[in-house]
């Protein structure tokens, strides 16, 4: 897991990954983009990580996929990310096809539900946050 | 003593607090204003595990994390 102040360089970081993975025989790389679209007058989309629990969410997800013989990896941005760059990165390798597919689909579905990371609209300067696209993590509402 | 700390949009300080449970945790919450509107939409993390036990018994020094609604990507 790789985190990185401001914007992703996509290229370079899914270099990074081919390249580290170049020997270990897998017959699939599936990558997984997010950009930032410009809508509703933002100038860029602003993220809060805590990376203690983030980075326990993506160790279980390790494991997970090893004992799918398959590999994860993920990088998140911190911090101000202008409209038409990308926040975040996230990539299945598997031995085949079928598994990485399945996976990278499960993989950024519970990363939105479950990932620690909060995001805000950036309009005029300011920041605020973005309730209205925010899901409550599992066991939510322990202490109400 | 444990700690409470309000991560992401709540904006609040950290607070030291008395308790035993994070049941007490959540009746000395629930008393805040500004902090008992979150408390139905957000989870829960003692020193960065997250837990779902009430009952969880809390020794000085522990850290309770507050998680709002979350959004990456």
């Amino acid at each position: 897991m790789e985190l990185y102040h401001g914007d992703l360089d996509v290229k370079t970081i899914f270099n990074q990954w081919l390249e580290e993975e170049s020997e270990s025989n897998y017959g699939a790389y599936i990558p997984f983009v997010g950009t930032i679209r410009a809508e509703d007058g933002i100038e860029a989309l602003s993220f809060d990580i805590y990376e203690p629990v983030l980075q326990k969410w993506f160790d279980d997800w390790v494991v997970k996929a090893e004992k799918l013989g398959a590999k994860v990896k993920m990088a998140h941005a911190i911090g101000d990310v202008p409209v038409h760059t990308s926040s975040y990165i996230s990539a299945v390798f598997s031995p085949k096809r079928r598994v990485a597919l399945e996976l990278i689909d499960e993989f950024v579905e519970d990363f939105k539900a479950n990932a620690p990371i909060w995001k805000y609209d950036v309009i005029d300067g300011k920041r605020v946050y973005a309730e209205d696209r925010s899901t409550p993590m599992s066991g939510s509402g322990l202490l109400a | 003593m444990i700690k409470v700390e309000f991560l992401g949009p709540i904006g609040e300080e950290t607070l030291e607090l008395k308790a035993e449970t994070l049941q007490d945790v959540a009746n000395q919450l629930q008393q805040i204003e500004t902090i008992s509107a979150w408390l139905d939409k957000c989870a829960v993390a003692v020193n960065d595990q997250m837990t779902n036990d009430l009952s969880m018994v809390l020794k000085s020094g522990d850290r309770v994390s507050i998680l709002p609604p979350v959004c990456g990507g």
